[in-house]
C-alpha cells in the first residue's frame, strides 16, 4: 500500500459527509450499504416524523425507545464510520485472530451476508415503529373500513375489526423478535452451563442432565408448551419467554457436550488441571470459550426456530392476550376470512417466513465460517 | 440382534415413567383447580368439597401421583371430564386419524426428500441445485398452520372460485355422504380428504430431509469405493443408487426418529387447521377446556409414539449399518 494519510484523510471527509460511503468506495459493500442506508433512512425518519419524535420523548415506554434508537442510530453509524476508516489502518496492521477469520470466510457468503441485512433491518423497524407505523395497530376504524382490499391508504389491507395490517404486521415483530431474542438467551446460558457441566464433570451429573436431556427432546415440545401455557392462566409475554427459554435448552447441551468430551482430553485443558485451577475456572475461563462457535450457530437457529414456536402458540390462541398484536396471532385472525381476504393471513405469514429464512441464512454462514475445517 | 431389542426396550421404560412424570407433575402443580368445572359458585362449600373427594382432588400430591401411575400401569386413563367416557376409549377412536395422516406424511416426505437430495448432489452447483435449496429453506422456514392455510386458500377455495378441474376439501376426514359410497369411492374419498393435510405436513419435513439427503449423499460421493465402482466401469446410475445411495442413506434413517417430535406437533397444527378429528385436535381442545385426563393421557401417547419411533430408528439403523455393535 502507498501513502496511507492521502487517502485516509479524504475518506474521513466523505464518513463525516455520508457515514458508510468511505466503506463502500473501497468495496466493503455489506457494512458500508447497511452503514448509509440506515443513515439515511433514520434520517428521513427524523425528517418527516419529526411531530412524533419530538412527541416520543414524554410518551410511553416504547415510543421514548423509538426516539432514542433513531438518535442513537444516527450517532452511532456516524462514529462507527468515522472510527471504522480511523481504525482501519491499525487493524489492517495488527495479527489475525480467529474471529476475523471467521469475519472475512462470512463476508464471502453472499447470502449469508443479505441474510444479516435483513435481520438489522428488521430488529430496526421494530424498534422505530411507533415513530413510522401508518395507524395504530389496535385502532378499530369504521365499520365500513372492514377487510379493505390492499390499496394506497392501507398498504395490506384491513383485518375485521378493520385494523391496519401493515401497522399490526409491524408492531407483531417486537413481540416475535423479543421473544426470539429473550428466549434463546435464556436456554443458550443454561444449556451451555449445563452441558459443560455435563461433558466435562462427568460421573453422575452427566447421567442425571443427559437423560433428562432424553426426555426432554423425545416430547413433542408444542404439547407440553401449551398444556404449561394454557393451565398458567396469566398469558404475559415474560412467561411465554421463560416456558420457551427453558424448554428450548435441551438442543444445546447435547452440542456442548459432545464437543466438550472431545475437548476435555486436550492437552490445553490437562494443563490447566496441572496448573491446579480450579474445576470452575477450567470449565468457565477455558472450556467454554472453546465451545462457543458451536453454541452461536445454535442459538441463531434457534432464534428461527422459537419465533416458530411463539407464532404457533398464538395461532392457537396461546399466545399474548388481544388487541396486541403478534404475527402467529393475525395470521389466526385471517383464517375465518381466508376467501374475502386473503391478505390478513398472508402478509404476517410472510414476515415470519422472511425472517425465519433470515436467521436461518446466518446460521448456516456461520456455521461454515466459524469450522475451520470446512474454510476454503 | 435380540438382546440388543430386549436392552432397548428396558431402557426405555424409565425414559417413559420419566416422562409421565413430568406431565403429570406440570399438569398438576399449575394453577386451577379440575373441580372449579363441575361447581359454580352458588354452591354449598361442602358440596364443593364432596366434588373434590370424588374426584380424589382432597389427597396430597404424591399420593395422587402413586394413584395415577397404578391406574396407568393397568391401562386406565381415567375418564375425560368433557366427553363422560373413559380416555383410552377415545385415544383410540383417534389414535388411527392421527396414524393415517403422519404416516403418509413422512411417507411422502422421506420419498420426495431423499429424490430431491439425490438429484441435488448429482447436479451439485447446477441451477436445479441452487433453486431447490433455496426454496427448500423457504419451506423448512415456514409455519405449519401457515403453509396449511395457503394451502387451503389455493388448492380449495380460489380452485373453486375459479373452476380448477380438481380442488380439494378445506376440512373434516370424509365427506358427509361417506357411508353411502361404493367401496371404491369411499377410498377415492378418504385420499381426496388426506392430500391437503398430507402434503402440507409432509413439505415442511421433505425439505429438511433433502437438506440432510444432499449433504450425505455428497460425502459419499468422494469415498473411495465410489472411485472404484465408477474405475470398474459401472454405469452412473449403478454407481449412484447402488452404491453411493445405500450408503448416504444410513444416517438419514436416524432422522426418522429426530423427525417425530416435529412431526407430531404438525400435526397439532395442521389438525386444528383441517378440523381433523386426530390426537393432536383432541389434546389442543382438551387443554382450552381444562379436561386434564386427557391432556395427560394424551401427551403420554404422543410421548411413547415418540419413544417407540426411536427405538425403530435406532434397530433399523443397526440392522442396514454392520459397523454397528449390538453389544
Amino acid at each position: 500500500m502507498t501513502d496511507r494519510l492521502g487517502p485516509r484523510r479524504s475518506r474521513l471527509a466523505l464518513s463525516a459527509l455520508l457515514p458508510g460511503l468511505p466503506q463502500l468506495v473501497v468495496g466493503r459493500w455489506g457494512v458500508g450499504g447497511l452503514g448509509l442506508t440506515v443513515w439515511v433512512a433514520f434520517l428521513a425518519v427524523l425528517l418527516t416524523r419529526w411531530a412524533r419524535f419530538a412527541a416520543g420523548w414524554g410518551g410511553p415506554l416504547d415510543h421514548q425507545i423509538a426516539s432514542l434508537t433513531v438518535v442513537a442510530g444516527l450517532l452511532g453509524t456516524w462514529g462507527w464510520s468515522m472510527f471504522d476508516v480511523s481504525r482501519q489502518a491499525e487493524l489492517e496492521r495488527s495479527g489475525i485472530s480467529q474471529w476475523k477469520l471467521a469475519a472475512e470466510a462470512f463476508k464471502k457468503n453472499r447470502i449469508a451476508v443479505i441474510g444479516a441485512v435483513v435481520i438489522v433491518w428488521v430488529y430496526l423497524i421494530a424498534l422505530v415503529t411507533p415513530l413510522i407505523a401508518p395507524y395504530d395497530p389496535a385502532m378499530q376504524g369504521p365499520l365500513m373500513g372492514r377487510l379493505v382490499a390492499p390499496s394506497g391508504e392501507f398498504l395490506l389491507g384491513t383485518d375485521h375489526l378493520s385494523r391496519d395490517v401493515f401497522s399490526r404486521m409491524m408492531y407483531g415483530a417486537r413481540i416475535s423478535l423479543s421473544i426470539g431474542f429473550v428466549a434463546v438467551g435464556i436456554s443458550v446460558t443454561i444449556g451451555t452451563l449445563l452441558g459443560a457441566m455435563a461433558g466435562y464433570l462427568g460421573g453422575w451429573i452427566d447421567a442425571v442432565v443427559m437423560r433428562f436431556v432424553d426426555m426432554v427432546i423425545s416430547f413433542p415440545r408444542l404439547v407440553l408448551l401449551i398444556a404449561i401455557v394454557a393451565l398458567f392462566d396469566t398469558q404475559s409475554i415474560f412467561l411465554i419467554m421463560a416456558v420457551l427459554g427453558f424448554t428450548q435448552w435441551p438442543g444445546t447441551a447435547r452440542i456442548v457436550r459432545g464437543e466438550v468430551l472431545s475437548l476435555r482430553e486436550q492437552e490445553f485443558v490437562e494443563a490447566t488441571r496441572a496448573l491446579g485451577f480450579s474445576r470452575r475456572r477450567i470449565i468457565l475461563r477455558h472450556v467454554i470459550p472453546n465451545v462457543l462457535a458451536p453454541v452461536i450457530v445454535t442459538a441463531t437457529l434457534g432464534i428461527g426456530n422459537v419465533i416458530v414456536l411463539e407464532a404457533g402458540l398464538s395461532f392457537l390462541g396461546l399466545g399474548l392476550q388481544p388487541p396486541t398484536p403478534s404475527w402467529g396471532s393475525m395470521v389466526a385472525d385471517g383464517r375465518d376470512f381466508l376467501l374475502n381476504a386473503w391478505w390478513i393471513s398472508t402478509f404476517p405469514g410472510l414476515a415470519i417466513v422472511l425472517t425465519v429464512v433470515a436467521f436461518n441464512l446466518v446460521g448456516d454462514g456461520l456455521r461454515d465460517a466459524l469450522d475451520p475445517r470446512l474454510r476454503a | 440382534m435380540t438382546t440388543f431389542i430386549v436392552r432397548r426396550l428396558l431402557g426405555a421404560i424409565p425414559l417413559v415413567l420419566g416422562i409421565a412424570t413430568i406431565i403429570f407433575f406440570v399438569v398438576n402443580l399449575a394453577p386451577g383447580d379440575p373441580a372449579d368445572r363441575f361447581s359454580s359458585p352458588s354452591m354449598s362449600p361442602e358440596a364443593r368439597e364432596q366434588i373434590r373427594v370424588n374426584l380424589g382432588l382432597d389427597q396430597p400430591i404424591h399420593i395422587r401421583y402413586v394413584r395415577w401411575l397404578g391406574a396407568l400401569a393397568q391401562g386406565d386413563l381415567g375418564v375425560s371430564f368433557s366427553r363422560n367416557r373413559p380416555v383410552t376409549d377415545i385415544i383410540q377412536e383417534l389414535l388411527p386419524n392421527t396414524l393415517l395422516l403422519s404416516f403418509t406424511a413422512i411417507g411422502v416426505a422421506f420419498v420426495l426428500g431423499i429424490l430431491l437430495g439425490i438429484l441435488q448432489a448429482v447436479r451439485q452447483y447446477s441451477l436445479l441445485d441452487s433453486i431447490a435449496s433455496i426454496v427448500g429453506l423457504f419451506f423448512y422456514s415456514m409455519p405449519s398452520f401457515w403453509l396449511a392455510l395457503m394451502m387451503v386458500l389455493l388448492f380449495s377455495l380460489f380452485a373453486s372460485v375459479w373452476g380448477w378441474p380438481i380442488y380439494f376439501p378445506a376440512s373434516d376426514i370424509q365427506s358427509i355422504d361417506y357411508a353411502f359410497l361404493s367401496p371404491f369411492e369411499k377410498v377415492r374419498d378418504r385420499l381426496w380428504h388426506l392430500t391437503l393435510p398430507a402434503t402440507s405436513l409432509a413439505l415442511v419435513l421433505a425439505a429438511g430431509i433433502a437438506r440432510y439427503t444432499r449433504a450425505s449423499m455428497l460425502e459419499e460421493i468422494r469415498q473411495d469405493f465410489v472411485r472404484t465402482a465408477r474405475a470398474k466401469g459401472l454405469s452412473e446410475r449403478v454407481v449412484i443408487f447402488k452404491h453411493t445411495l445405500r450408503n448416504a442413506l444410513i444416517p438419514v434413517i436416524t432422522l426418522v426418529g429426530l423427525y417425530l417430535p416435529f412431526l407430531f406437533s404438525g400435526t397439532v397444527f395442521i389438525e386444528t387447521v383441517f378440523a381433523w378429528p386426530g390426537m393432536g385436535k383432541l389434546v389442543v381442545d382438551a387443554i382450552l377446556q381444562r379436561d386434564y385426563p386427557i391432556i395427560m393421557g394424551g401427551s403420554l401417547v404422543f410421548a411413547m409414539m415418540v419413544v417407540v419411533g426411536n427405538l425403530v430408528a435406532d434397530v433399523l439403523y443397526a440392522v442396514v449399518d454392520p459397523r454397528i455393535r449390538y453389544d
